[in-house]
């Protein structure tokens, strides 16, 4: 086995690496720490960060990436590799990405989707032909279907439910252990959810997920879960491989977008005069160009650049990768602008106060000054502003793909997805599964991040911190009146 | 005001200036005209010759910042960059690779594009500041709570989604309008009415929530309460005092919004096949036309820039305090 390193895998590992450093110092500043307290608390954000997770997990397992070592041939001295990369998450799901079907197939299916002409018992008929994968243990499908499917989905759920209920004695007898309490208050406690983090919330979505799993599992045994393509193809795989674009497009270009902004804007609105003119006429220029031309312009580019220099990549998955990691970058640029103007105004707020003044007075150098008073207090706004623009990003990448400015059209991606769901909504009859499935995986992503960017605004922004506690006076005071 | 509005003006055309100084170091440095001779003309088998031919016919044989065949002035003005720059300050955006003049395509197309982005514009801009005013007035209660929860489901879904979804539906299932297509004059908005829908629809649950948002803060101002006090309705109190006050930063984030819509309209146009400018600049970037994208790059930036502006003047007019400077 030969590790490869994509362009972007790189990026994902410093992300990670980011993250992680950054709930280092989350335990060791207690206003971060409240702050971050405050926002997990709410069962709405814990959900979503349990979602999230998973769909983190799946896009790790398919950035470690490496080569596989061939079968050793006779008389062969050095071991040979796989001319293409596969990540972890494509060996996990080889066995359904090798059974590939002859067209499209409906979900949980064991025939195909079209009537064919073949020949069945040496009479030619016209009928629905057996798939090769889907439902092959089954002896006559039209009769064993469904209970075969039911009781597959039963066994799952019931094997989720085992793994749930014992992990949550596991947890109750941990909380008996540290509270000292009996295990009748514990439990009393937890579903009436008096605990102090939303611990019966967490359950359940978690509950709801292994046993998703368990059936997806289960079932994808012996069936397609989600239906094949119109290449036969399963589309859980493509949907499984898509989460790791939507979620490099999304935290790459964050990382492209937040020391730009953070840079440009402090500086910008701490020095003034021309540097800020200068500035602001940069930011004016970005934004002055419509986002999607500014893509597309510079997306042509990289195509003409990648076509004339094919030496430099190695493979195709290469080429793909350089391109999604590009898009990123391009995307980075054009989105900064917002960042960044927040950014020179609450800094040119901030260069006012009183402590910066006898910070400048005491000589303290214009970097230092930036670096320990100015920056640490913008932070709020730059992670609220982060945790907001991260599903826009996701949902960018799709309307770009589709436009096809977006990924390589071989890489998963949703945009994609929707692309050749457009054509099959068109079809008689109709192929839904590729349209449902994208949404479905989407939605849960968008959904998830989009209510965790609001338990985080909500926590971290003193405005709204201000006004909902004054809402809930006021509100107390109505009702006292 | 007059001094602002010369001001503002020098400003957008110094934008401008470097917008297309960009544009063009993006498109004629990284892809030589040759590239693009050769991309047009097709495939790897075409002739030195017919390159120089083609270039020349177009005026991409110049050299591109500094002309040494030339002498005094002309050096910088018979440049492909000058030239093509200056005329398209006048306006005057010169040929597409297929040979058509772009100017007029544009005015072609600018119809349909407007009678598409106008009403979803504006007829979206009303039904969110409808639905905002609404959850404000029912604060703190579970139709506030529900409501903005829907919001929040609204935004999560791609806007391809609504488009899809709406053709499918409406166009197929329910046979109530074309799938795509567009015709002129008044049987216009047969073809305009499903994308409009699915327009102000995709928009509506970000939009919904920020009015919100607006209102919300705006109901929590000292001024509020005064009118309260003095014994006025709650409606009247929304409508005319707090309305009115909100209204500025709406208006100021529509204009952030007037991009959006062009990008909005771009999908939604190929989609529903509107001739309109959207249709046409994905035409334009399938056909790897620079000279178009870079003429509607200009396009879209003077509109943005001019948007600006008018979000300036917008101002006053909704709010006598601020005075232009």
């Amino acid at each position: 086995m030969q590790p490869v390193f994509l362009l972007t895998d790189l990026f994902v590992y410093a992300i990670l690496l980011f993250v992680l450093w950054y709930m280092w110092r989350v335990r060791s500043d207690r206003n971060l720490r409240a702050n971050w307290r405050l926002a997990m608390q709410r069962p709405v954000s814990m959900v979503s960060s349990i979602v999230l997770g998973f769909f983190l997990v799946i896009a790790l397992a398919d950035s470690v990436h490496y080569r596989e070592a061939l079968p050793a041939s006779t008389g062969q001295t050095s071991t040979q590799y796989s001319s293409e990369a596969s990540s972890l998450l494509d060996n996990l799901l080889k066995p359904l990405a090798t059974a590939r079907e002859r067209s499209y197939s409906e979900p949980l299916s064991a025939v195909a989707f079209r009537k064919e002409t073949f020949e069945r018992d040496g009479v030619s008929v016209r009928d629905y032909p057996r798939l090769r994968f889907g439902g092959k243990h089954l002896q006559d499908p039209a009769s064993e279907l469904s209970a075969d499917v039911s009781r597959k989905s039963w066994t799952a759920l019931g094997l989720g439910a085992a793994i749930v209920v014992s992990l949550m004695l596991l947890g109750l007898a941990l909380a008996m252990a540290q509270t000292g309490q009996s295990f009748s208050v514990v439990l009393t406690r937890f579903r009436n959810g008096q605990t102090l983090w939303p611990w019966r919330s967490m359950t359940i979505t978690f509950a709801v997920l292994v046993m998703s799993i368990t059936w997806v599992v289960m079932l994808s045994q012996g069936y397609h879960v989600f239906g094949t393509d119109r290449t036969g193809n399963s589309v859980l795989v493509f949907a499984l491989k898509s989460v790791r674009t939507a979620l490099v497009i999304g935290g790459l270009t964050t990382l492209v977008v937040l020391p730009l902004a953070l840079l440009l804007g402090v500086t910008a609105g701490y020095l003034r005069g021309w540097v800020d003119e200068a500035i602001q006429y940069l930011y004016t220029l970005l934004a002055s160009i419509p986002d999607v031309l500014l893509i597309a312009a510079s997306v042509l580019l990289l195509q003409v650049f990648i076509d004339k220099n094919q030496g430099v990549f190695e493979t195709s998955l290469e080429r793909a990768d350089a391109r999604l990691f590009f898009l990123c970058l391009i995307l980075g640029i054009t989105s900064f602008t917002g960042l960044c103007r927040l950014v020179r105004g609450e800094t040119l707020k901030l260069r006012e106060l009183e402590y910066i003044q006898s910070a400048r007075a005491f000589g303290v150098s214009t970097p230092r000054v930036l670096w320990r008073h100015i920056v640490p207090n913008l932070m709020h706004l730059v992670l609220i502003n982060t945790v907001m623009q991260f599903s826009s990003f996701v949902l960018a990448e799709a309307v770009l793909s589709y436009v096809g400015v977006g990924v390589d059209p071989k890489t998963a991606s949703f945009g994609v997805m929707i692309n050749t769901a457009r054509a099959e909504l068109a079809a008689t009859p109709l192929v839904w599964w590729t349209l449902a499935t994208a949404f479905g995986f989407m939605f849960l992503i968008v959904l998830s991040a989009n209510l965790l960017a609001d338990a985080v605004r909500d926590a971290f922004d003193p405005r709204t911190r201000l006004r909902s506690a004054s809402s809930v006076a006021n509100t107390t005071q109505e009702v006292a009146a | 005001m007059f001094r602002f509005l010369t001001r503002k003006l020098a400003y957008g055309f110094a934008i401008l200036i470097g917008i297309n100084l960009l544009t063009f170091v993006l498109f004629f440095k990284v892809n030589t005209p040759d590239d693009m001779a050769r991309m047009q003309l097709g495939g790897k088998r075409v002739t030195p010759d017919a390159i120089e031919k083609w270039k020349a016919e177009r005026g991409y044989d110049r050299p591109l910042f500094f002309n040494e065949k030339e002498q005094g002035v002309a050096q910088v003005t018979n440049t492909l960059f000058l030239d093509s720059s200056l005329r398209m300050f006048a306006f005057d955006f010169g040929r597409a690779d297929s040979g058509r003049d772009i100017a007029s395509e544009i005015v072609r197309r600018a119809g349909p594009s407007i009678a598409l982005a106008l009403p979803t514009f504006v007829v979206g801009l009303g039904i969110s500041i409808v639905l905002a005013l609404g959850l404000a007035f029912f604060r703190a209660t579970y139709l506030d709570f529900w409501g903005t929860v829907l919001c929040v489901v609204f935004m999560s879904i791609s806007s391809l989604f609504f488009i899809v979804m709406g053709q499918f539906m409406f166009s197929r299932v329910f046979q109530l309008m074309p799938v795509s297509g567009f015709a002129p004059g008044m049987d216009a908005w047969r073809f305009l009415v499903l994308p409009i829908a699915v327009g102000i629809l995709a928009r509506l649950g970000g939009e919904v929530r920020f009015n919100r948002t607006l209102f919300m803060e705006e109901i929590g101002k000292d001024y509020v309460r005064t009118a309260r006090s003095k014994g006025l309705s709650e409606a009247r109190v929304l409508l005319v005092h707090v309305l009115r006050n909100a209204l500025i930063p709406i208006l100021s984030a529509s204009v952030a919004v007037i991009p959006l819509l062009f990008m909005g309209s771009l999908i939604t146009e190929s989609f529903f096949a509107i001739p309109g400018l959207g249709s046409y600049l994905i035409e334009a970037i399938a056909g790897q036309d620079f000279a178009i994208v870079r003429a509607m790059v200009f396009i879209g930036s003077f509109l943005y820039i001019v948007g600006l502006i008018l979000t300036d003047i917008s101002y006053t007019l909704a709010d006598p305090r601020i005075r232009l400077q």
